[in-house]
């Protein structure tokens, strides 16, 4: 991992020179909606038509969410850095036999608790039962074995085969059980980030950092090529969370379901409209990770990517500025950030819930707080 | 397994009886569509289950022909084809709606249909030496029923589903997708359609219930009971206390729809969480329903081909109650990623592993029943032992995916749709196949050809598992369920998945040869084809069986012990 890391830089330099090109375009969206039929032609119903029927969407609650700070938002858009291109096998599938490699202290955990805990459980008992009904097929076919036996009962081993998956199980319980409640303890957390699906795209807003809110949209399949991500997965505007920090995230939605998921994370949240779930993840190593909506949300389910660039806190404080936002005491990943910012206030009840805190205090309890979001679904498309 | 061979000379005496006076068979619009004769109606839901088969898995065709390769190749001309308004939202939207209506057919108008109204139906009254079930015509309406909720189904394709024709909301139908997300008609066909199958399911439940409780022959003690039997007694069970939480669900969804109410809508004070629990409450029994009926079938398979009574037959007996119990306390399983509390999730992943103790004892007690056997690999026995395994390899993903932990990883990508196809695609299906060979001379009174047979399940086997195996790659790389289009990693093992559906084709292709040659010039099928190992009721009638059955009831040995030598002194 830390050899790639310089080819990362490399990387995002060189996105860096293609963003304000891929922005720009973005911004002008009007212009690719006309153009888009004969662009599209080898691709008829593919990443084209959503990206740029969801644009003038996307214009109106950027538009909405900015102004506080910058009134000139639309200029600002254009000219938010991008640090990070995409690094081959991380944080983007690939079509290995495996998991996504990890970059969470739960991912490695999981990782471990699947590959090195289920996997040899799984894999042994087929393999068992496959050499038990080899066996039988060899030893007991018609002519090896003419005369069946007689026996329909035996308690012990019915005994035995009752234990042993007992056993087995109880072996499986107790790491599954370990990762769960490391899942929920929650640490303080340095960086709020509330995530919103909407149909078909991602917004993200900022609490602790001025409040300003990011919408993102997926690329285009000759945009996602211009910048060298991979197809179906870039987006116009990510998702950026400084490293090493402790990102908190709290997802909803303003119309149906959608899950807000990033593989590479361990992390799969829904986002369901009136409710604030809320999850967390802290990843160390610069980047940009994947992934994609996990619930099914209506026709463009499949065009709503997840991108999530992990960055330095110079870098985040940069883009924070870049988007018109704040940093308190000039540290984005400081606690006191969350402490001090008024916006934070709603959702400090949440925070850092203990492992077994129990119903009552469960990620969802305050739907109250989210009235806003299901007030207006897009019904009638 | 109950002991019935040797009362065999006594029923047959009694068929030459009823070949004089009971076997008039009605006209055939009052014997086919005003039915009441169980053997009738299971003939009947047989070919219905064929057919919506046929649509359904064509479906699924059309589905892996899209995803063969990245990008989207054919959607909007089949978009076109089904009348959708023109754009690409349509067309995308027609990808959700083939989703949906894949599911929707083959979980309600293929598989439940094929278990239980067809060979429930036909079996049932038969192996516990009744007559006919209790309700005969109460049988009937639970058939045509059926027929309409299909048609309505398949009507909803046609209508506006919001932003397409169709349904799109998945065989789910979450809420608020399925309520404010989708307007037009097309969604309240769907809905109707459900409450019109699930309606037919409860009538067919307490058909059964009932049948299985009053109508045993003399003798026949519960603890006697065949297993298959007994797999559709606590499927009668699952159904009727499962189904009415899902009318419930859907009757809310429709007045959500409709009437203004706001059951799962936040704004107005709902939830759309509840409609989930509400949903699982109903669709975890539901998969049980759909496996349980299976299960007995190869329980009878197994033992009548390898000579042997069955092994731990009350274990196995008891093994479905369990699982049948315990299957509707884990239906927060399909829901870790909702967000339940920690506590909440730890139960669930604890109560859904213990399901694994009763499947393995029924895994276990198949084997134990060959050890030792003197088996016969005819087709039944094949499908049955490829049942055996495919459902074990389903089962242990089933216990990767039961970690709420690891789940978070899995929910939604197409690790979990590897698993249950697994266990209904090559688990329910090749039960579904395994009886259809074993019963097949029974029904039809004419032998399948067993070249075709063995030559189907070979070639179907291997598609399958080409079909289905890669998918747990693509979903432990993370590809989402009911996508039309992924990124170009996902490429490879999708067109393999695909290659795998084509071969699958070929093999339903043999099956359907072999039917039809086999009813035009199949051998004439003896009572009993498969010898001394099968002992259940069916095998003492005639191949068909007459059109009435046990007007003198027959009367089971009280003596008779599980498991007793079955074989005349002289061979002992």
């Amino acid at each position: 991992m830390k050899s790639v890391k310089t080819v990362l830089i490399a990387a995002g330099l060189a996105a860096l020179t293609l963003a304000g090109t891929a922005s720009a375009q973005t911004a002008a969206a009007p212009s690719i909606v006309t153009a888009s039929p004969a662009a599209t032609a080898t691709a008829p119903g593919s990443g084209q038509s959503p990206a740029t029927v969801a644009a003038p969407d996307a214009a109106a609650p950027a538009a909405g969410a900015a102004p506080a700070t910058q009134p000139a938002a639309a200029a600002a858009k254009a000219t938010i850095p991008e640090f990070y291109g995409p690094t081959a096998g991380i944080g983007q599938p690939t079509d290995k036999i495996a998991l996504q490699a990890q970059v969470t202290d739960l991912g490695h955990q999981a990782e471990w608790f699947h590959n090195d805990v289920l996997m040899p459980i799984i894999v042994i008992i087929c393999l068992f039962v496959l050499a038990l009904l080899a066996w039988v097929t060899v030893r007991y076919n018609r002519r090896a074995n003419p005369v069946p036996s007689r026996t329909s009962h035996n308690t012990l081993i019915e005994i035995v085969w009752t234990v042993a998956p007992v056993l087995i199980l109880l072996a499986i319980a107790v790491p599954s059980i370990k990762l769960l409640a490391a899942q929920y303890s929650i640490p303080k957390p340095d960086i709020t980030v509330k995530v919103i699906g909407h149909q078909w795209y991602w917004s993200y807003q900022y609490p602790d950092n001025g409040d300003f809110e990011v919408v993102s949209n997926i690329l285009t399949e000759d945009q996602d090529k211009a910048k060298g991500e991979p197809r179906q997965l870039g987006v116009d505007n990510r998702m950026v969370v400084p490293a090493g920090a402790v990102v908190k995230i709290i997802t909803t939605s303003d119309d149906v379901i959608h899950s807000f998921a990033v593989p590479a994370f361990w992390l799969k949240m829904d986002a369901v409209p009136g409710r604030l779930n809320e999850t967390w993840f802290k990843v160390d190593r610069p980047g940009l990770y994947y992934g994609q909506c996990s619930e099914l949300c209506g026709a463009r389910h499949g065009y709503m990517p997840i991108a999530v660039e992990v960055v330095t806190k110079d870098q985040f404080a940069q883009w924070v500025a870049a988007n018109g936002g704040t940093i308190g005491h000039g540290k984005p990943a400081s606690s006191d950030a969350t402490a001090n910012s008024p916006i934070s206030n709603p959702t400090a009840t949440t925070t850092a819930p203990t492992p077994m805190a129990g119903a009552a205090s469960t990620p969802t309890e305050n739907a109250t707080a989210a009235a806003k979001p299901a007030a207006q679904p897009a019904t009638t498309n | 397994m109950t002991d019935t061979t040797a009362n065999a000379h006594f029923f047959q005496k009694e068929e030459h009886h009823e070949h004089h006076g009971a076997d008039h068979k009605p006209g055939f619009f009052a014997r086919w569509f005003l039915s009441t004769n169980h053997k009738d109606i299971g003939t009947l839901y047989l070919i219905f289950a064929i057919t919506a088969g046929i649509i359904g898995g064509g479906i699924s065709g059309l589905m892996r022909a899209e995803l063969a390769h990245p990008g989207i190749q054919y959607l909007p001309m089949w978009a076109h084809f089904f009348g959708a308004p023109a754009g690409n939202d349509a067309a995308l939207h027609f990808w959700n709606v083939m989703v949906t209506a894949h599911g929707l057919i083959m979980v309600f108008f293929m598989v439940m249909p094929a278990m239980i109204g067809g060979f429930g139906n036909w079996f049932v009254p038969i192996m516990i030496g009744a007559p006919d079930m209790a309700f005969p015509r109460m049988n009937n309406v639970s058939f045509w029923l059926i027929v309409p909720a299909f048609t309505l189904l398949l009507g909803s394709l046609f209508v506006s589903g919001g932003t397409g024709n169709g349904a799109g909301t998945g065989w789910t139908l979450y809420a608020p997708l399925s309520t404010s997300g989708s307007a037009g008609p097309s969604v309240d066909m769907a809905i109707l359609a459900l409450h019109l199958a699930g309606a037919s399911s409860i009538l067919g439940a307490v058909n059964f219930i009932t049948t299985i409780f009053n109508m045993r022959a003399p003798g026949m003690t519960l603890h006697k009971m065949p297993l298959f039997a007994w797999s559709v007694l606590v499927t009668a069970f699952l159904l009727l206390l499962a189904l009415p939480v899902l009318a419930a669900a859907i009757t809310m969804l429709l007045t959500d729809r409709n009437f203004g109410t706001t059951f799962f809508d936040a704004s107005g004070g709902g939830d759309p969480i509840l409609y989930q629990h509400l949903f699982w409450f109903f669709g975890h029994p539901e998969v049980y329903i759909m496996i349980l009926p299976g299960f007995g079938m190869v329980s009878h398979i197994i033992s009548t081909f390898s000579k042997k009574p069955i092994f731990g037959y009350l274990g196995m007996a008891y093994a479905m109650v369990a699982i049948g119990v315990v299957g509707f306390v884990v239906w927060a399983h399909h829901m870790y990623t909702t967000g339940l509390d920690v506590n909440t999730k730890m139960y669930f992943t604890a109560a859904t592993m213990v399901i694994a103790v009763p499947t393995g004892i029924k895994i276990f007690s198949w084997i134990a029943t060959m050890w030792g056997g003197s088996i016969s690999f005819k087709t039944p026995m094949v499908w049955a032992m490829g049942f055996i395994f495919m459902f074990t390899v389903g089962g242990v993903t089933g216990v990767v995916l039961a970690n709420g932990g690891i789940d978070n990883y899995f929910q939604d990508t197409y690790y979990v749709v590897a698993h249950f196809h697994y266990v209904l695609s090559l688990g329910a299906v090749f039960s579904l196949f395994a009886g259809f060979y074993y019963w097949f001379p029974k029904m039809s009174g004419k032998m399948y050809n067993e070249f075709l047979g063995q030559a189907h399940f070979w070639v179907f086997f291997a598609g399958v598992n080409l079909l289905f195996f890669p998918m747990h790659f693509l979903g432990a790389q993370g590809m989402p369920r009911r996508y039309p289009d992924y990124p170009n990693a996902f490429a490879k093992w999708n067109a393999v998945a695909s290659h795998g559906y084509e071969v699958m084709t070929i093999g339903m292709a043999i099956f359907f040869v072999n039917i039809i040659w086999s009813l035009i010039a199949g051998k004439k099928a003896p009572a009993n084809p498969w010898g001394e190992g099968a002992t259940t009721l069916e095998w003492t009638l005639s191949s068909p069986p007459p059109y009435h059955q046990f007007e003198t009831l027959p009367i089971i040995d009280a003596e008779d012990l599980h498991g007793r030598d079955r074989r005349p002194p002289d061979r002992v």
